[in-house]
């Protein structure tokens, strides 16, 4: 496979606070390539974001310490890079859109205001040339009349339009990676529906990789090519999109697609959960941190933290990685069931 | 907008209405005037003096008279048995009526010889309250939970612990006596006025800090700084463009009781540094029971302090393009 | 065994009865009393403050000089510390008119330590009164107008501010629109004006209904102060109104009543007690306002403005009597300060949104 353009290895983050220090991400690794969509899913707080807002230095120092072996992007490293060249990169070569249109535009400035800054920072224009892409920009994602909405205050536009306005901002300065969180989970269903068909038409045209960042695996199984589950600021298991619904590795990528209701189940059948609360990332115990909810678990997997490593799926003879001790016997019950 | 004003104005003329209405009548109907108080006059003089100011009319002509706009006295409008010489007159047209106290002056006359003293004495103070208060509650915000931030809290919070006089008394020992380096007191240079100025803007001065910061913080800690600094904006203008005109939000809509506090304030540090501003003569007029004065000065202050908060929501609304006047 | 997920079976109820019950864990007040404790320098403001309360409470059973005694001498007399002169004797029980309380105060005083008294620790004023004596006797004018001016302003606000929220609707924007336009008044003209206006009538109030000058000025500084409150408590009100869980209180069937008080009340008290410790540094300051025009408290009671107007008299450019400044604005000050830290620090352990955190 082709060089990836962007990976990480090892990234962790904690936040020190008067309690105790909190691990929110603990050696992370992954890869992005070229044009590829990367679906990162979990609970809340199992460290998705933060992940990706450290990759960009966007973790609030103190109280957040942001430590990784590397971050590669291109030639260069983040980790290493000086705040003033990182902030080049942002917004430029790697954009962000944000889980809630309503609060991550500012209210006091207008829509055109905050979109030519953009291109003012990172190419230098005028305000009277950025304007002209700026509108070109909004009718891309699909607004109507793109010119008088530079002149709109945020309040004045709906959820699903003002998540257009973040989408148009984050693609002015045509990243190579689009870093979306969490993108559609203020909207309402129909909207989401639409914003995520604009992600999918936006990264055809422009060949931007996007890393998808949800806890809703139906927007996960629609849009990823590779799938990242995390529980705990750790990976647990990453594998095709495919593969990862067709035959989980992980016993908690197995709860968390039994606990997804769908139209062919039987409706007096009661959803599956999956037991228990996560864990208190403070003072988190030895071992798989999802043992306590575990079906499987075993001592072995309370002695020690297992690590995320290649397995080879039985049944397609292709090599995923999981993060549980018995995901080769997961595999084989998969095979069984499959056979039977 | 128009709508908004004049609802405002609406307001206004009946709040002013009833203020004036209820000081008016009290004050009449309280026992003794501001006549016999020092030493008995000669019953003709006091019938006299009673006579000149109208004392020995019915309350509700003197009423009538004081609001105006028609003048019930022997120079009104001659279809009221006056000559015509000067048919209007009263509140209603801006004449606050004679001094009870000053014989030789009118209302008019005291207030156009001090307003300017006190309003440059305010301006002083609400200007140096801004440019402190806003730089404190900024740098505090930005540097929060160093010794900077702690340090210059104590002393925001400090300053509005202690009475303005406090902080005057402190003042002149310090910029007086230790280092002569202001008069002590009265008025005439801008130099006199550099004391008082700090003295009553002190308090504002530390309330606004306070503001500001927690003005700041609260913006900071929002959504769309995020979103900017993901934009891969420098610090500064993330700062300057997408947080400080949230920031200082609070500030504005304070300042409209800010500039009442500072008229308060006045009262006192008037007094302290001999200042002949408004304040000081609203003081001695309400001790000495010269009640139109006390009425004049106080429908004055009214006026400006509405007109002033109407400005400052005027002024809100251009800040904050959520705020739809016609609604609020 | 299959079975229909709507039919929970007696077990399960119990469970989720029980998990409920270990979810629910501490009340409010049990919660923002932990949050506050955890809070070093509210903390700290508030046993400050309890001391500030106990010292004035108990002021005259302790062995000060009196705070009144005239000791005609031509200038004052500067801080002597306590360890060069630690007290001396020939006290004289010399005071304003005390209640019968402190009357067994001061028994008990003269029981215990006799005629001693301490030293003129912190110097003394013009008229040869002790400034620490002053200072504490002044405490208790000062903490009594002030809490009586604020439950004043309490009562008013909160009543206005209730009504006005639950009544919703025209009457509600009515009463609100009223307190829009006295806001927009400087009020403190009007209330110097009626006061020099009661002045007039001081004698009489006094001798036929026992009303003293303090009690026309806390009613007159509650009067001035309501308005904030009705403010809050009304916006606090109307927002609760609306919220989930009256709606949730309301379906379950709960009654109005039990609404008003399990529901509303708390959550209206916490934003109240946090607006007193706001109201009374502001009160005390009016005091300190008015007692420099000459409309406040006289002597020969004494309070902390009082003693603030007396020092800052005292400034002159032949002598520096620093000492007649600087204690009286730092028990002030201090003072002050602790209230407001304390508010500061009431207003986070209560505030709903943090619940829970850290």
């Amino acid at each position: 496979m082709a060089t990836p353009m962007l990976s990480v290895r090892d990234l962790s983050v904690r936040f020190d606070t008067p309690h105790g220090s909190v691990r929110a991400v603990d050696g992370v690794s992954f890869e992005l390539h070229e044009g590829e969509t990367l679906g990162l899913v979990g609970e809340s707080g199992s460290g998705k974001s933060v992940t990706n807002l450290a990759l960009l230095g966007l973790v609030p120092s103190p109280p957040g310490v942001v430590e990784a072996r590397e971050v590669r992007f291109g030639e260069r490293d983040l980790a290493t890079l000086p705040p003033a060249e990182l902030r080049r990169i942002r917004g430029n070569e790697i954009a962000m859109i944000f889980q809630d249109p309503m609060t991550s535009l500012n209210p006091l400035l207008t829509v055109g205001r905050q979109l030519t800054e953009v291109l003012e920072e990172h190419r230098g224009l005028s305000r009277s040339e950025a304007r002209t892409l700026c509108a070109r920009g909004l009718g891309d994602v699909g607004i109507p009349e793109p010119e008088a909405r530079l002149d709109a205050w945020p309040h004045e536009l709906s959820g699903g339009m003002r998540q257009r306005v973040m989408i148009a901002m984050a693609l002015l300065c045509r990243p190579r990676v689009l870093i979306a969180d969490e993108p559609t989970t203020a909207l309402d269903v129909t909207i989401q529906a639409q914003i995520l068909e604009l992600l999918a038409d936006l990264q055809e045209r422009h060949g931007t990789a996007i890393v998808l960042i949800t806890h809703d695996l139906g927007v996960v199984a629609g849009m990823a090519d590779r799938v990242h589950v995390m529980y705990a600021g750790r990976l647990v298991e990453a594998a095709r999109t495919d593969d990862l619904f067709g035959r989980p590795l992980h016993p908690y990528t197995e709860g968390l697609l039994a606990s997804v209701p769908s139209f062919d189940g039987d409706p007096t059948q009661a959803l599956a959960s999956i037991p228990g609360q996560p864990p208190d990332l403070v003072d988190l115990p030895p071992g798989c941190a999802f043992a306590p909810r575990c079906p499987l678990a075993s001592d072995a997997c309370r002695a020690r933290t297992p690590l995320l490593e290649e397995v080879t799926d039985p049944r397609s003879s292709r090599r995923r990685r999981s993060a549980c001790l018995d995901a080769l016997a997961l595999a084989e019950r998969h095979a069984g069931e499959a056979s039977r | 907008m128009t709508r908004f004003l004049l609802r405002r104005l609406m307001w206004f003329a009946i709040t002013l209405w009833v203020v004036v209405t209820v000081s008016f009548f009290l004050m009449r109907a309280v026992r003794g005037g501001p006549f016999d108080n020092d030493r008995a006059l000669h019953e003709s003089i006091e019938r006299n003096i009673k006579a000149r100011y109208h004392l020995d009319w019915h309350p509700f002509k003197q009423y009538l008279h004081y609001i105006g706009p028609l003048n019930l006295d022997e120079q009104g409008p001659e279809f009221l048995g006056g000559d015509g010489t000067r048919p209007f007159g009263g509140v209603l047209t801006g004449d606050f009526g004679p001094s009870f106290k000053y014989r030789d002056f009118t209302v008019n006359d005291i207030i156009g010889q001090s307003l300017p003293i006190s309003v440059s004495l305010g301006v002083i103070a609400l200007l140096w309250a801004l440019a402190l208060g806003l730089t404190v509650g900024i740098a505090s915000a930005l540097w929060r939970g160093t010794r900077i931030d702690v340090g210059l809290r104590l002393v925001a919070t400090a300053g509005i612990a202690v009475p303005n006089f406090t902080i005057a008394g402190f003042l002149v020992i310090g910029f007086v006596f230790v280092l002569p380096l202001f008069p002590v007191a009265g008025y005439g240079t801008w130099r006199h006025l550099v004391l008082p100025g700090f003295a009553l803007g002190g308090p504002f001065a530390a309330y606004i800090a306070r503001l500001t910061r927690t003005g700041m913080l609260e913006v900071l800690s929002q959504d769309y700084i995020r979103t900017a600094h993901a934009k891969g904006l420098p610090p500064r203008t993330v700062l300057l463009r997408h947080a400080i005109k949230g920031g200082v939000l609070p500030v504005v809509s304070y300042l409209g009781p800010a500039t009442a506090g500072i008229l308060t304030g006045s009262l006192v540090i008037e007094r302290i540094f001999a200042i002949p501003g408004t304040g000081s003569h609203f003081v001695n007029s309400a001790l000495n029971r010269d009640y139109t004065l006390a009425m004049g000065v106080t429908i004055l202050y009214t006026v400006l302090v509405y007109s002033l908060n109407t400005a400052v929501d005027f002024a809100y609304t251009l800040l904050d393009p959520r705020i739809d006047l016609e609604e609020s | 065994m299959e079975r229909s997920g709507w039919d929970l079976g007696r077990d399960d109820v119990e469970h989720l009865l029980h998990e409920a019950a270990a979810m629910r864990g501490e009340s409010l007040w049990q919660d923002a009393l932990r949050r506050l404790r955890r809070n070093r320098a509210a903390w700290s403001s508030l046993l400050f403050l309890a001391l500030v309360a106990a010292v004035s409470l108990f002021a005259p059973a302790l062995p000060l000089p009196s705070p009144v005694t005239l000791d005609l001498q031509l200038e004052p007399q500067p801080p002597v510390a306590p360890w060069s002169v630690w007290g001396s004797h020939g006290f004289e029980p010399d005071y304003w008119d005390l209640t019968a309380v402190d009357g067994l105060l001061v028994k008990a005083r003269l029981a215990v330590f006799g005629d001693w008294q301490t030293g003129h620790w912190l110097g003394t004023d013009g008229k040869g009164r002790d400034i620490l004596s002053r200072i504490v006797w002044g405490s208790r004018t000062s903490i009594l107008v002030a809490l009586a001016a604020t439950l004043c302003s309490l009562l008013i606000g909160v009543t206005y501010g209730a009504l006005s929220g639950l009544l919703g609707g025209r009457v509600d924007n009515l009463m609100m629109r009223v307190v829009d336009v006295l806001y927009s008044i400087p009020f403190i003209f009007l209330v110097i004006f009626l006061i020099t206006l009661v002045n007039e009538y001081r004698t009489e109030l006094e001798d036929r209904f026992g009303i003293d000058r303090e009690v026309v000025f806390f009613i007159v500084i509650g009067a001035v102060y309501w308005l904030t409150m009705a403010r809050v408590v009304r916006g606090q009100v109307l927002s609760l109104r609306n919220t989930e869980f009256v709606d949730a209180a309301r379906v379950i069937g709960a009654s109005t009543a039990r609404i008003l008080f399990v529901h509303l009340v708390p959550n209206v008290l916490s934003i109240v007690i946090v607006y007193l410790t706001l109201t009374i540094p502001a009160v005390m300051l009016f005091e300190a306002f008015l007692t420099f025009l000459g409309l406040g408290i006289e002597p020969p009671k004494v309070s902390w403005g009082l003693l603030a107007v007396d020092g800052s008299e005292m400034v002159n450019p032949v002598r520096i009597y620093w000492w007649l400044v600087v204690f009286p604005a730092a028990a002030m000050a201090s003072t002050l300060l602790a209230l407001n830290v304390l508010g500061d620090g009431l207003r986070d352990a209560l505030d709903p949104k943090l619940r829970g955190k850290d």
